[in-house]
């Protein structure tokens, strides 16, 4: 049986396990509804909650326990030659044990321990699929049958039920929790698995990026390079230049948006500027490798400039039109956010527009802008598709725009696209880049959003 | 009584500084709105610019530029024993298409004939082939063939490799122009819509490469992340606008949640790479894997319009149902859930929109790879939309630059489309109580 026919099957019993139980009500309610405590329903799927969900949870803990149980066996049974094996030499045995089970082409011909441990694992295997069914039919059939039994017309169903609808409505919204929890502890993990093998001193510290070496010399860590400070100076220069690009454009949108900006105009410059923040970035990236970096080569080159094809300038460009929507629909946000009293304030003085803009609201609404800007600068950091492909590779010490630099994401990216040896340092530091763009992004993130919100309060 | 002071009376001198400084603080004031209408005009021609030269690089790849052959199918060299489907499966269609362009030419030698065989494309054979299992009974007789031209000759054909560049410095070289030309002449040659574009999966030839493949790993990455995130992300954001007490844990999960909408993409796809993949051994490229990345990404989206739109539905709705005697989860699910529906629909949207765009946390989970045939289950390796673009776009041959360009703008009238959808659910359903 696969997986999803248990699933269905399952699906199927509790909905007859919510026919029963309507049923059994009304027939307890001897003809009269009113004498039952909760609608009908209820007693259904009061029926349906206690055939489906206990199954389910065995289900899904079966699920995420069986592989490594079955591993475990299959290691347990294998002939003392093979178990003293060392770990790693073991790893790779048992996927070939694994691939041959379920019929993948393996590379070589298994001599006959290893065909043996495929056969037990391939019997484990099944063997654990049908006392799952079993089990999960027991569960089944119990649930109902208690729940079946517990039905007369005082018994409070609609209480029981919005419990563990309650219950499940609690669990929902954990997920994200567990989804941030899952992210810090993955990239804790494997941060720490790569900081054993290089020390954090170098990876913070360190002038020279070059994680290749480390696969070539064949040796842990000590051959490959892996000071990161040229990837974060590289990010740095094409933030700096997308910011450049982002912070005046979208701040003088904002301000005209919101301080000159006829209604009907609004109406239209709005919705061009959110289709800007629509647009993919692999989009952006492919207009940043297309067009906008050969056209800045060839006017690199015309003027004299030694400019490299992947130019941080290019990168740096789009990236800039791709953050300018966020940055002026913030700002918008925070300069309607100033009462219009300070305004009339200035104009009463005799101030213009443009000096009640540069000389009240802009001062009043500063710390929003900066918050704004700050959101801008985390966007710039972790946006990965425009770097990846217009973006360079080589990691260099440079602040020059038309030379070619690379960044923490176009690192990762390189680092885990393609063959996948989770033992080695140069796929572990991805992990370590993983950890420092998430800290920064993270802490940036909650710096402008306090600032935000401190602003915030400061009018309401 | 009026003041003793004689009024301010401003001199000559005072009154010509007055007036300057009010010239210079109009210009200041011309100059500052021009900086704004420059800023703005900047970024709607920059998306103009973008839209323009995706779509003036992309809309040729919608046509394919085609060449028509007569050509014969000698049963001696087909099917001589009359064996039917097998022997056809197995004869040499690409000598015959082959000899019949070469005929068509009037190419001979050697080098003239490796020459014209790029003139077709490599799949011209199996197009034959197909047609004549099809139909046997065209064994021994002439048929007449349209098959897709070359990549490079597509290219020429279209105009994107000109004839003015040096011969050694182009693909397409002089001869290939020159047969080009003669099949103009017959009529043989000829643009139609670019059909196999929609029908067919990857290619390492530009001119049989679709997008059929990647158009199915998105749908079932998107129909993943849709199961998965829009119930529980309703289910969220019902206990955190209306059973949530106000206490530390909650306060918790609603920072979480800010700060999930705000992490970078890449570091989901991170997530996805070491939980999903490493530690529960999900199958690597498979959209299942693909959605439940994504569905953590669209989760923030659904709960903030989720939680926005409850919001919006007045109490008295509430009461009336609290009088009635319903219990709370009867109000909640009866009454308030429908009334917010088209808002959440309307979030939910935008953020699938989203989540079609996505890329970075895609290629982490290695949806990346080169799958020619289209997936039928979630658990197939896959590849998505704008994986493909990404995919393409490294590709050195002139012929996928235009197909890149092409799937953009597929990716963009899906992502049109989700829009629109949700400016008229919003339109539609928006009431204002």
């Amino acid at each position: 049986m696969d997986y999803p026919v248990i699933l269905a099957t399952l699906l199927i019993l509790s909905c007859a396990g919510f026919y029963l139980g309507r049923r059994r009500a009304i027939v307890a309610s001897g003809g009269s509804l009113r004498a039952l405590h909760s609608l009908p329903s209820y007693y259904g799927f009061y029926i349906a909650v206690w055939a489906g969900v206990p199954a389910l949870i065995l289900f899904l803990v079966w699920i995420a326990a069986q592989n490594s149980v079955i591993d475990h066996l299959v290691q347990a049974a294998l002939p003392d030659p093979l178990r003293a094996l060392a770990p790693d030499r073991k790893a790779l045995l048992m996927a070939d044990i694994r691939n041959i089970a379920t019929g993948n082409v393996v590379r070589a011909q298994p001599d006959a321990a290893v065909a043996a441990a495929a056969e037990h694992y391939k019997r484990l295997v099944e063997l654990s699929r049908w006392m799952l069914v079993a089990a999960m039919l027991l569960l089944t059939s119990l649930g109902t049958f208690l729940a079946y039994r517990r039905i007369n017309p005082a018994m409070r169903a609609r209480n029981a039920v919005e419990r563990v609808a309650r219950w499940f409505l609690i669990v929902c919204s954990t997920i994200a929790v567990f989804a941030t929890i899952g992210i810090i502890l993955s990239l804790l993990f494997e941060a720490l698995r790569f900081f054993d093998r290089v020390p954090v001193g170098e990876f913070l510290f360190g002038l020279r990026w070059s994680p290749q070496e480390a696969l070539r010399a064949d040796q842990v860590g000590s051959s490959g390079s892996f000071g990161a400070v040229p990837v974060f100076t590289g990010t740095l220069l094409i933030t700096a230049i997308a910011m450049l690009v982002a912070g005046p454009v979208g701040l003088f949108a904002a301000i005209y948006l919101s301080e000159y900006a006829s209604p009907r105009v609004r109406n239209w410059v709005k919705p061009v500027m959110e289709v800007l923040a629509g647009i993919p970035t692999v989009v952006y990236g492919f207009f940043a490798a297309l067009t906008v970096a050969p056209f800045i080569r060839d006017l690199g080159l015309s003027l004299g400039l030694d400019t490299a094809s992947e130019s941080a300038l290019a990168a740096g460009l789009v990236m800039g039109v791709m953050i300018i929507p966020y940055v002026s629909s913030l700002a918008d946000d925070v300069i309607n956010a100033v009462p219009q009293s300070l305004r009339d304030g200035a104009y009463g003085l005799g101030a213009t527009r443009s000096e009640a803009v540069r000389h009240v609201v802009i001062p009043a609404a500063l710390p929003g802008i900066v918050g704004a800007l700050l959101l801008g600068v985390s966007r710039a950091v972790g946006e990965t598709m425009i770097v990846v492909m217009a973006a360079g590779l080589s990691a260099k010490l440079t602040a020059n725009p038309l030379d070619n630099v690379t960044t923490v994401t176009v690192q990762i990216v390189t680092l885990l696209v393609g063959d996948q040896e989770f033992d080695s340092a140069k796929t572990l530091s991805a992990f370590a880049l993983g950890l420092v763009l998430f800290v920064v992004t993270l802490g940036l993130n909650v710096i402008a959003l306090r600032v935000v919100q401190k602003y915030r309060e400061k009018y309401d | 009584m009026t003041d003793a002071r004689p009024a301010f009376i401003p001199s000559e001198r005072q009154r010509a500084l007055v007036a300057r400084g009010i010239r210079r603080r109009r210009r200041a004031e011309r100059r500052f709105q021009a900086y704004g209408i420059a800023a703005i005009v900047f970024a709607v021609s920059m998306l103009a610019l973008l839209l323009v030269s995706v779509a003036g690089q992309g809309w040729s790849a919608f046509l394919q530029t085609n060449i028509t052959l007569e050509v014969p199918l000698p049963k001696d060299e087909i099917d001589p024993d009359g064996k039917g489907a097998a022997a056809i499966r197995d004869a040499n269609f690409q000598a015959i298409v082959e000899d019949a362009l070469f005929r068509k030419l009037g190419v001979s030698g050697r080098d003239d004939e490796r020459l014209a065989a790029k003139m077709i494309s490599a799949g011209s054979d199996a197009i034959l082939r197909d047609r004549v299992l099809a139909d046997p009974a065209l064994v021994g007789r002439t048929v007449t063939i349209t098959v897709p031209a070359y990549s490079d000759i597509d290219m020429a054909w279209k105009g994107h490799i000109r004839r003015a560049v040096p011969e050694q410095d182009r693909v397409v070289k002089d001869k290939q122009f020159q047969w080009i030309d003669a099949l103009a002449k017959a009529g043989a040659i000829g643009t139609g819509f670019n059909w196999r574009f929609f029908s067919l999966g990857d290619s390492n030839e530009p001119e049989l490469a679709g997008i059929l493949g990647a158009l199915t790993g998105s749908a079932y990455t998107m129909l993943v992340t849709l199961l998965l995130c829009f119930p529980i992300g309703v289910a969220a954001a019902i206990y955190l606008e209306e059973y949530a007490p106000k206490n530390r844990l909650t306060d918790l999960i609603e920072v979480n949640i800010n700060n999930l909408a705000a992490v970078p993409s890449i570091v989901f796809g991170l997530l996805g790479l070491a939980v999903f993949l490493n530690f529960f051994g999900l199958p690597r490229s498979a959209p299942l894997v693909g959605g439940m990345v994504l569905s953590l990404l669209v989760l923030p989206t659904i709960i903030i319009a989720t939680r926005a739109s409850f919001k919006s539905v007045p109490p008295s709705i509430r009461e009336a149902a609290y009088g009635l005697g319903a219990s709370k989860m009867q109000v909640i699910l009866h009454h308030v859930l429908p009334l917010a529906m088209p808002g959440i629909l309307t979030g939910t949207i935008i953020g699938m929109a989203h989540a079609l765009g996505e890329t970075a946390p895609l290629l982490m989970i290695g949806m990346k790879a080169f799958i020619a045939a289209p997936p039928v289950s979630p658990l197939d390796p896959a590849t998505a939309l704008p994986a493909q673009v990404f995919i393409w776009a490294d590709k050195p041959e002139r012929g996928f630059q235009e197909k890149t360009a092409a799937a953009i703008l597929v990716l963009l009238v899906f992502l049109v489309m989700m829009n629109a959808l949700a400016v008229y659910l919003r339109r539609k359903f928006e009431r204002r109580w």
